[in-house]
């Protein structure tokens, strides 16, 4: 399946939050009351009315500061263990779009489990939204299947937020690292053969967001649901 | 900017100092990114590691208010290791220029200096002229009294261990930003600076920026793509607002609004008309009363002849030796000076220094008139915190205007791209435009001045007013009496204009009468080819991101201003890879005998001044056109405080001595004396160094965003930003509600523990600095919290008397400790 895919260049990131802003107002989000809780950022996570978070995270690197930044949100697997989980209880609670590849989650989502379902998300990503329904970043289908791009990339100032063909993309992904290894050894790519969503890092993708990088491979948690074995069973 | 955004592609090495640009000026760092990916450094200075820090390839640290002692240390870099580049600073810069034997620094002070009025008598800063009144010049740079000499000599002092030991920064560090942007002194190669308030806001702001241009000056950066001095404004349409005179001592168009003392127009082309005695030098301020005689066509019309002085005498005048800055104002009407005040599109309450002292200066009003969007703290002052509204007698009239988007106009941005817009929607409710309040406003005032009547009428009466359609504003009206008319049939070379044409580009202007323009540097932006403000071509035959046809640029749509110095003096590009302009004319036996320019606008038609053989044209013009000499000035005597910058402490800072000289502070700081203006230099009470600054989801005091629920949630509370080391000292937990209290106030705010402050060593003794953005108010969001400059000082630069608002003393404690 060849579709879309995002490429997000941290080391273009500035977090500005344009992508984040983009996404509140093109799906005409809300927004849940904020304090500030010792860092920029905020909402503190995902939640039913943010999509997209840029994450914030201090690091020290050979003794001198570095600030990491994260924009966070689904990575929209070439094959979703949340849509597995899903269809486990619902049938028409989620699509996974043939042109696209985008996994977008519909109404009927809410007759399923719905902590089961974030469990499933090897990246922690899916929320309640407002009347029980399942919500998260759709790719922004509606943009996209019109020929626009996804709100976010087209806000994004710097070249961080790229999509398009997912070829492209991994042809885009790779040069840059190609790139970037010599000045930066830990240079990589997170899960770029399973997800459609291909984050380059210089660092650690953990000191970037516990969540960035799959702590099962999603592919291997797919086998373990085609097995039968669902994963309330052998957690 | 003398430049412009997109500009910096260009550039191979950006230092952002005084700015945040990643955080504040988010879009540029498009350009910034692309510079990068061609293999530009990126240098961050600044005293907390930013997000713009995190995607510099050299980040350091310096103490708020120390940027002088840190470029001081540049600039002897530079010259001690001749990485300066020769030929541009002989040909281009007054480095060669004799001073006379009076000038002197010592102790801290220039010569000249009269301690009883604190200021300085600049006389002694003057040239040596010849007998045609030409500076005397030493072309090998190595009589002990020139410019560079002297240059050499003042910076002798500002040595890395006694840099570092003020800036707090270590001395390696320092070396690789020496290194770093010092690389740019060849001509094939470009370096450019964005800075901001950062840099302005402290009493030695313009001499921060000073020391920045002498740098620039010294490595060729000026006038080249990539180049420049860039001033980041802090608001998206300032530069528009200075252009068209919005401050106190300016007209439209730079032109200097006259004092009490310049009673006739002859005496104002006297005093403000420069003369110059080098025939290389283009001089273009003498043209000054052109321009002037064109404003005052356009202030009243057919009522202004030559026998009226065009009506000169009506402009108001400024009492002499009295200023009118923000900084006065305030302080005047804490005084009980004025007695009424229109507050538009600004909240002052929050957004200048000393709030305290601003919040009991508009109780001390009998009216005011707040223009605004949104409910502010100005607006609400009077049931503000420690308000008592019983006993304030000031009456607020609150008038809702548009937004931006709800009307059309022009917008000038930092690059000096002036952009129109076009509606969106229409204002909200009963909002209407500025330009439909003024109208309104200005009929009214005008009919009470026919009846009842009025003191001193006749410029009111006799105003040109014909600025609406349908009795609404019409900003296409006003957009063309800003670029002026021919007022009567005018023949130029084979052209001939009639009487009504609007006027294609100042050149054309005149001093006779002839022609009318609300601003001249304007002038060219909206003429017979239509509002070229509005054009959205984006072709870019120039392959430096021009882009001469997008929108319009002041002057004479020229992208990249002193451009001449671009080019060497036979007007070849220093560097053939990214040419600005370049000279073409045509070459016969090793002279230039047509004259041609291509690239950009040329600052000016004129010659280069050498042929093509290396023989001197006597019709060849120095590049830089707007000073009077027409060279970049490394010596600099047209300031309040001194030729060159030197370091000076801020009037609030944590040391008692100035490790570069006697004087502590700059010795003709701007200062206010009532009981309001109270301040602790090492006072144990205030032991830390506080500094303010923004986050990109606010702008300005939060007026308009702090109402925007997407960008409050994001942002949603004042937070004061500490070193781990600092919250250790006070016990001081992330995230907790602690006070920042000055001498001046105090507030609540969160405290926000990070590794991007470190505390510094600052002779020899560990210093800390915290910082807080300043967006916040009481008025919205509830527990949003209050101006950062409750804390900061009504002390300002003696040049543009700006609010040191950068750098101060504070404490920080836990609550209820």
């Amino acid at each position: 399946m060849a579709g879309k895919s995002f490429f997000i260049d941290t080391t273009k990131c500035t977090a500005c939050r344009g992508c984040q802003m983009a996404c509140k107002n093109w799906n005409q989000n809300a927004t849940v009351p904020t304090k500030n809780q010792g860092s920029y950022q905020n909402p503190p996570d995902l939640d039913g009315s943010t999509f997209k978070l840029v994450r914030y995270s201090e690091q020290e690197v050979d003794g001198k500061p570095a600030w990491y930044f994260f924009p966070d949100q689904c990575r929209h697997c070439l094959e979703p263990p949340c849509k597995d989980t899903i269809e486990g209880y619902v049938q028409g609670g989620v699509v996974q779009d043939e042109a696209t590849g985008a996994v977008v989650y519909l109404e009927k989502s809410k007759e399923a489990p719905f902590d089961e379902v974030r469990s499933s998300c090897p990246y922690d990503i899916p929320r309640k939204g407002k009347n029980g329904q399942i919500v998260k970043c759709t790719m922004c289908i509606d943009r996209v299947s019109n020929g626009l791009l996804p709100a976010c990339v087209k806000i994004c100032p710097t070249g961080a937020m790229n999509f398009g063909d997912r070829e492209a993309m991994l042809k885009l992904a790779q040069e840059r690292l190609e790139k970037l290894k010599g000045k930066y050894p830990k240079a990589q790519l997170i899960d770029a053969d399973q997800i459609r969503v291909i984050y380059l890092v210089v660092d650690e993708p953990r000191k970037y967001h516990k969540n960035a990088i799959a702590s099962v491979n999603p592919g291997f948690i797919r086998k373990l649901l085609a097995g039968g074995l669902r994963k309330r069973d052998w957690v | 900017m003398t430049n412009h955004w997109n500009d910096l592609a260009n550039s191979d090495c950006i230092l952002a100092m005084g700015a945040n640009p990643a955080s504040n000026h988010p879009i540029s760092f498009k350009w910034v990114m692309k510079a990068k990916d061609n293999g530009a450094t990126l240098i961050s200075v600044d005293p907390r590691f930013t997000q713009t820090s995190s995607k510099a390839d050299i980040y350091t640290s310096l103490r708020s208010g120390t940027d002088i002692a840190f470029l001081g240390g540049m600039i002897k870099y530079i010259i001690e290791n001749e990485k300066y580049f020769k030929d541009y600073v002989v040909n281009y810069t007054n480095a060669a220029y004799i001073l006379g034997d009076k000038y002197d620094f010592k102790d801290g002070l220039f010569s000249g200096f009269d301690a009883e009025k604190r200021a300085y008598d600049s006389s002694s800063w003057a040239y040596v002229l010849d007998e045609k009144g030409i500076p005397n010049k030493d072309l090998t740079l190595q009589d002990p009294k020139c410019v560079f000499q002297l240059l050499k000599k003042h910076y002798s002092r500002y040595d890395m261990d006694t840099v570092s030991k003020v800036t707090g920064t270590p001395k390696d560090q320092l070396l690789k930003v020496y290194e770093a942007y010092a690389a740019t002194g060849v001509p094939d190669k470009a370096g450019t600076i964005m800075y901001a308030m950062g840099w302005t806001q402290h009493t030695v702001g313009v001499q921060n920026i000073r020391a920045m241009c002498i740098i620039q000056l010294l490595l060729g950066n000026m006038g080249v793509a990539g180049g420049g001095v860039n001033a980041l404004r802090g608001e998206s349409n300032v530069q528009g607002s200075t252009d068209a005179g919005l401050l106190f001592h300016i007209y439209p168009g730079y032109l200097p609004v006259p004092s009490a003392s310049v009673p006739t127009l002859a005496d104002y082309n006297k005093k403000f008309t420069p003369v110059t005695k080098d025939p290389r030098s283009a001089n273009w301020w003498q043209n000054r009363p052109k321009y002037m005689v064109s404003f005052l066509k356009t202030m009243y019309g057919d009522v202004a002849k030559p026998e009226n002085e065009f009506c000169y005498a009506w402009l108001p005048k400024l009492q002499d030796g009295k200023s009118y800055s923000w900084l006065d104002l305030f302080d005047a009407m804490y005084r009980k000076e004025i007695s009424g005040f229109f507050s538009w599109g600004q909240n002052p309450a929050c957004s200048g220094g000393n709030s305290n002292k601003t919040r009991q200066a508009l109780a001390n009003l009998d009216w005011m008139v707040v223009v605004n969007l949104f409910d502010n703290e100005t607006a609400s002052f009077w049931k503000g915190p420690g308000m008592n509204p019983k006993k304030i007698k000031t009456e607020v009239f609150f008038l809702p205007c548009a937004a931006s988007m709800e009307k059309e106009g022009s917008i000038s941005n930092s690059g000096r791209w002036v952009q129109w817009r076009y509606k969106a929607q229409n204002p909200a409710g009963k909002s209407k435009p500025d330009g439909d309040i003024i109208v309104e406003l200005f009929n009214e005032i005008r009919a009470l001045y026919k009846k009842p009547g009025g003191a001193f009428p006749d410029p009111i009466l006799n105003l040109k007013w014909d600025y609406a359609t349908n009795h609404a504003f019409d900003p296409h009206k006003v957009a063309k009496a800003v670029n002026g008319y021919f007022l009567k049939d005018t023949t130029v070379g084979d052209k001939t204009y009639k009487a009504g044409d609007l006027v294609p580009a100042f050149a054309m202007l005149k001093d006779d009468g002839s022609t009318s323009s609300g601003n001249w540097i304007y002038c060219q932006s909206y003429n017979n080819e239509g509002n070229n403000m509005a054009r959205r071509d984006n072709s870019d035959p120039s392959g430096i991101g021009l882009y001469p046809k997008w929108a319009w640029c002041w002057p004479v749509n020229r992208r990249i201003i002193y451009n001449r110095a671009s080019v060497d003096p036979t007007g070849k590009p220093w560097n053939p890879k990214k040419p600005v302009v370049e000279f073409v004319g045509e070459v016969k036996d090793g002279k230039y005998v047509s004259q041609k320019w291509k690239g950009d606008v040329p600052d000016g038609p004129w010659y280069p001044l050498k042929n093509p053989d290396g023989t001197a044209r006597e019709d060849g013009k120095l590049p830089f056109i707007m000073k009077p000499d027409g060279y970049g000035s490394i010596f600099g005597p047209g300031l309040k405080d001194g030729p060159f910058p030197e370091h000076y402490e801020p009037l609030e800072c944590p040391v008692e001595k100035n490790l570069f000289g006697a004087q502590l502070i700059n010795p003709v700081a701007v200062t206010y004396k009532t009981d309001k203006d109270v301040r602790m230099t090492c006072d144990p009470r205030f032991p830390f160094v506080g500094t303010s600054y923004r986050v990109t989801e606010h702008w300005q005091t939060g007026v308009l965003t702090r109402w925007l629920p997407w960008l409050i949630e994001a942002q949603p509370q004042v937070f004061v930003e500490m070193s781990e080391e600092l919250a250790k000292l006070r016990g001081i937990q992330n995230g907790e509600k602690v006070i920042v209290e000055s001498p001046r106030g105090s507030l609540e705010a969160v405290a926000l523990v990070t590794k991007r402050f470190k505390p510094f060593k600052i002779h020899d003794q560990e210093i800390h600095e915290v910082g807080l953005p300043y967006h916040y108010g009481w008025v919205w969001p509830a527990e949003g919290g209050d101006s950062a400059n409750l804390l900061t000082a009504s002390v300002g630069d003696p040049n543009t008397r700006i609010p040191e608002s950068k750098a101060f003393m504070v404490n920080v404690r836990k609550k209820g400790v």
